[in-house]
């Protein structure tokens, strides 16, 4: 099914017609990674997959709008087409899905997703839903105390925005003008709990307004509209107006993760309908109305992602995995103290 | 040397590490013009600006994560928490992240953070400004935790814990920053982190103590030295890592060993300690390893009579170091 | 001087708001007070008039301290009481307590019960200076064996025997301790009538205590057997004759029969290692070591010194280690080391004329073997009667451990090597 794309007069900027098609290939490597971790824990070799599907163009147009080797991300378990757009490789996230003793996020102690890598500015986070949240804003701190003009991208689901530790946050953020975007990825769903059991309002983007910061919607299923405004409120930390919260409104196409399973509360039609959100095809469609792109590349570009994904999956599998002796390791900077 | 209370020396450690370390910052309620409510950071804001001494909103939960995150981006920072009582809403940011980061990141990320609070009771602070919370961390690996009673200790471990690389909770008895005064070396000075001292040196007792009960300790072993019973004091001054070295070494010796902590008995550091006494050198124990501890009630009450019968004296030491010298 | 602060402990005197001689009213400010956090005015706590100043201004005294004297209006055109306003004593954290602990609960959970408790420290001081906990007395609560007692009775340098049934490390002082309690459970002593007049009460001393334990220890729990041979030693003692005054020149100690016989058990013990063994329980162990326990007597008593290793020892060696140990014997300077893990006595009863005795067993070893006088006796050699130096060698034997097979076999042995002796050693 073609859905319908906007037409844009010119395009935002900093995009270039390459840059577009690097974001479709981010895209299409992300959902075929995701493909994979599923395939892989159906088969019963990796234990717990958790799914980025419905959120690809959120998440690649936020990561293109930030400056690449400067700005730092903040991420939540979700966000594996923000980290494979950010500098994340194929192999390395699937050393994390097998959890090897070189996976570069952890060496295999924490889940799936929890990512870590100062290589390409991605600070650690943990499971706990908001901890990272006021990490971020610490972090973003850091760099105005140090004059630096980097700025920390934090993303989380609108289920972070119940957990008292996002409004100590945000609040935090806003009296400090500290330069972070915040970046809901609202898929109206935490688990099972449907978006009108976890807030009174509409938009998450209306807390804003009670840190004192501005609160902006978008089309979180559209790459471009998403990089147009995540740009806007980079822009304006970087010169020191303060934070944005913006709310990128897109979907979930599968269960949470693989330990869950979404037809115990959601209708089949429902399911079904949201296909029609997919934001590949569409991004497709788009690009290919304005010349960007065509079927042949398309094809190309397919087969590309697939032999990376399948090459990572393979050299993954045979990497080692952590033995007892690795039990203690970074414990301490002086290792283990009794 | 200079002669200073707890205090001071808390307040000079503060002071010349963020002179000497501009990555050094401290964050808290009440920190700015007010100088913290003991008035330990008084001056500090004039003198550092407010970039680095930063009044926080009342929200003990962002105080250590905003202070977590700063220190994953290479600062320095102190965070305070006002009183202990207080600090609960933020031991998600203290154990479930701080403690974790370098051990989930293997190594990707470090958290040298400080989080420094005052604890403990004597000063009529009642079930809310009294508490000890020790026990509440201690288990936790990835955090270090120090309890220094004297000037020299707090000074010299409150550098230590800011130049250390990992995360490190840093407790504060309240009742000693005034009362306790005590030299304190010039210049930079530091104590390690997790080596005991032994305040007194005796012979046919070890007692293991930290916080007030260190001077309580050896204000009792003053008291039954007269009487033929001669007790080492063992002060902590961390308890985690703890030294277990020093402790086992004294209670080989001595064969004898008494626990005095402030902080309630059940699951207190106390048991900790007589777990490892007992698994190493059960066949030097002479006793039963003994603990002098606060009552398991839930917190200290505000009338005298119930922080008197809360918190253990000297005489109480006395009588225990007496029936163990006996046994 | 009020306490103005949950941790103030001082305060300075800031100023006067009342002068001497004027009145001042309940509540009514009366003097302003400084400390390092707070400035305040303090209410007066009576009515009356101010008597005394007792701080000046701008000095500074500690909380609790008397500041001034009012003497309350109450009385009033009398002189008054006058009453010292100090305020609110401070918070102090050194008052009595009322312990909130069970100490009581604590003390009867010390109460002796089985009558026998021993710390970790106590046994394990017992196992390493081989003791048998039973004859000490303690000074602990109750009268507690404790480990200082063990050691202070260490140091004191009192002569002990090996213990009783020591094999296996674990439970060896509990054991050695319970055993004499349930040897002695099994025997009655007999019924023993008070000193009468012309009798004389010798006060038992320690030594003498422990040796009557040890004897009544190895009669009731070994079963003893006896054998005797005759050894004749006339070439042996033409041997001495010849050599005994070299021997003094060179190795500077007499050259006696004892060090000869320890010899020639230890070649005996190697051809019949059976003899050097103890029983434990479920099963006998051979030692290794062949370590010869040498009884001397001393004065009010018996020690038994051990040579370590005889069998790696020459003539001289063992000469010299005997008379070394003999010395120190008889000067009380024994160690426990010298004194433990004999694995066979030898004891010379014959140096005071003896030619049969029935030892008694020392444990936990399984022999003992004694050397009776040597004795000029028509003998009968090659069919003829001739004088031969005849000395009996008697041995005790644990015949759960030996039989009579063995025992007699080994006795020749060591007969069959005194007869031969050259003095190669």
């Amino acid at each position: 099914m073609k859905s319908e794309s906007k037409v844009r007069a010119s395009l935002p900027e900093g995009l270039t017609a390459d840059t577009l098609r690097d974001m479709y290939y981010r895209m299409v490597l992300t959902r075929l990674c995701d493909d994979r971790a599923f395939a892989l824990n159906r088969q019963g070799k990796i234990p717990f997959a958790a799914t980025c599907q419905g959120h690809e163009a959120a998440q690649v147009g936020a990561a293109f709008a930030l400056k690449r080797g400067t700005d730092w991300v903040v991420p939540y378990y979700r966000d594996t087409a923000l980290a494979l757009a950010y500098g994340v490789t194929p192999r390395e996230q699937l050393m994390c899905l097998f959890a090897r003793k070189d996976d570069v996020f952890s060496s295999g102690r924490q889940f799936p997703n929890h990512y870590s890598v100062p290589r390409c500015n991605i600070a650690s986070i943990s499971s706990i839903i908001a901890a990272h949240v006021t990490h971020g804003v610490g972090m973003a701190l850091a760099f105005m105390m140090r004059k630096q003009p980097v700025v920390t991208l934090i993303t989380f689901g609108e289920g972070s925005t119940s957990e008292g530790e996002w409004h100590e946050a945000l609040n935090f953020a806003g009296i400090h003008k500290v330069p972070a975007v915040f970046l809901c990825e609202n898929n109206e769903f935490a688990i099972s709990v449907p978006q009108k059991l976890q807030m009174a309002i509409a938009n998450v983007a209306d807390r804003a307004a009670g840190y004192g910061i501005p609160g902006v919607i978008c089309d979180g299923t559209d790459p471009v509209a998403t990089y147009t405004v995540v740009h806007e409120a980079v822009e304006r930390a970087r010169n020191g107006e303060g934070p944005t919260l913006i709310e990128a409104k897109c979907y979930r196409a599968m269960s949470h993760t693989s330990d869950d399973n979404q037809a115990t509360y959601r209708t089949p039609q429902e399911i079904e309908a949201l296909k029609t959100r997919d934001p590949i095809p569409r991004f497709e469609g788009w690009l290919k109305d304005r010349g960007f792109i065509d079927d042949e590349t398309i094809a190309q570009f397919k087969k590309k992602a697939q032999a990376e994904v399948d090459e990572a999956t393979d050299w993954a599998e045979e990497q080692a995995p952590p033995t007892e002796e690795d039990l203690y390791t970074h414990l301490y900077a002086s290792g283990p103290l009794s | 040397m200079p002669v200073k209370t707890v205090l001071e020396g808390v307040r000079d450690a503060m002071h010349d590490e963020m002179k000497r370390d501009p990555r050094v910052f401290i964050m808290g309620e009440d920190v700015g013009p007010r100088g913290n409510v003991f008035l330990i950071t008084k001056g500090f804001l004039e003198e550092f600006g407010r970039d680095r001494v930063i009044d926080t909103p009342l929200a003990e939960a962002s105080i250590v994560g905003i202070a977590v995150g700063a220190a994953m981006a290479g600062m320095r920072p102190i965070a305070e928490i006002q009183f202990a009582d207080f600090i609960y809403p933020a031991y998600n940011q203290i154990v479930g992240e701080a403690a974790k980061i370098r051990y989930r990141s293997a190594g990707g990320n470090t958290c040298p953070l400080v989080v420094r609070t005052p604890y403990g009771g004597g000063v009529r602070g009642a079930l809310s400004h009294s508490v000890s919370v020790e026990a509440l961390f201690y288990h936790v690996p990835g955090l270090k935790i120090c309890v220094p009673s004297t000037p020299a200790d707090a000074q010299g471990m409150l550098v230590s814990a800011i130049r250390d690389e990992d995360p490190v909770l840093f407790l504060e008895h309240k009742r000693t920053y005034r009362l306790i005064k005590g030299e304190v070396p010039e210049g930079d000075y530091t104590v390690p982190i997790g080596k005991a001292d032994i305040a007194r040196p005796g012979k046919d007792l070890s007692v293991i103590t930290y916080g007030l009960m260190r001077h309580f300790a050896v204000e009792a072993a003053e008291k039954v030295a007269s009487e033929g019973v001669d007790a080492e004091v063992i002060d902590l001054r961390t308890v985690r890592p703890m030294d277990r070295a020093a402790v086992l070494e004294s209670v080989r010796k001595t064969r004898r060993a008494l626990i005095v902590h402030e902080d309630q008995k059940f699951g207190g550091v106390g048991a900790e300690i007589s777990a490892t006494i007992a698994e190493e050198a059960l066949f030097d124990l002479d006793a039963p390893i003994r603990r002098v501890c606060g009552p398991d009630v839930p917190a200290m009450g505000y009338a005298k009579e119930y922080e008197e019968a809360f918190m253990p004296s000297p005489e109480r030491i006395a009588g225990a170091m007496r029936e163990l010298a006996e046994f | 001087m009020p306490q103005l602060g949950e941790t103030v402990t001082e305060g300075t005197v800031g100023r006067w708001l009342k002068k001497v001689g004027e009145a001042v009213a309940k509540y009514e400010p009366l003097l302003e007070v400084e400390t390092d956090k707070v400035a305040s005015e303090i209410p007066s706590p009576f009515a009356g008039t101010l008597a005394k100043i007792l701080v000046e201004e701008g000095t500074t005294v500690p909380v609790g301290a008397a500041v001034c004297e009012i003497s309350e209006s109450a009385s009033a055109g009398t002189a008054s009481a006058v009453s010292p306003v100090s305020a609110v004593s401070p918070v102090s954290a050194v008052s009595p307590v009322s312990n909130v602990e069970q100490p009581a609960a604590h003390r009867a959970q010390v109460a002796v019960r089985d009558g026998i408790r021993y710390s970790p420290a106590v046994r394990k001081l017992a196992r390493e200076h081989r003791l048998d906990l039973g004859q000490l007395t303690g000074s602990g609560r109750g009268g507690r064996l404790t480990a200082k007692d063990v050691l202070q009775h260490v140091e004191s340098g009192s002569a002990r025997f090996s213990p009783a049934a020591q094999t296996a490390a674990s439970a060896v002082a509990s054991v050695s301790a319970e055993k004499p309690a349930a040897v002695t459970a099994h025997v009655k002593p007999a019924v023993v009538a008070p000193p009468a007049e012309g009798d004389t009460s010798i006060r038992v001393t320690q030594m003498r205590k422990t040796i009557a334990e040890h004897m009544v220890l190895s009669k009731t729990t070994i079963p003893h057997a006896w054998s005797m041979v005759e050894a004749d030693l006339t070439d042996l003692v033409k041997w001495r004759e010849r050599e005994k005054e070299a021997f003094k020149a060179r190795e500077g100690v007499n050259l006696t029969y004892l060090p000869i016989v320890v010899l020639a058990v230890c070649g005996a013990l190697r051809e019949f290692p059976m003899v050097n063994a103890t029983w434990a329980g479920d099963k006998i162990i051979l030692r290794k070591q062949i370590n010869v326990g040498i009884a001397v007597d001393i004065e009010d008593g018996l020690v038994v010194p051990v040579i370590k290793d005889a069998d790696h020892m020459s003539l001289s060696g063992v000469a010299r280690k005997i008379v070394d140990l003999v010395n120190k014997a008889r000067s009380r300077k024994l160690t426990m080391e010298e004194m433990s893990d004999g694995t066979i006595t030898v004891d010379n009863t014959g140096a005071l004329g003896s030619i049969a005795s029935y030892p008694i067993i020392n444990p936990p070893q399984a022999a003992i073997i004694t050397t009776e006088a040597i004795v000029k006796r028509p003998w009968v050699v090659n069919d003829a009667i001739a004088i031969r130096s005849i000395m009996n060698l008697c041995l005790s034997l644990d015949h759960r451990v030996l039989d009579g097979s063995v025992a007699s076999r080994f006795l020749q042995s060591v007969k069959r090597r005194l007869e031969s002796f050259t003095g190669a050693a």
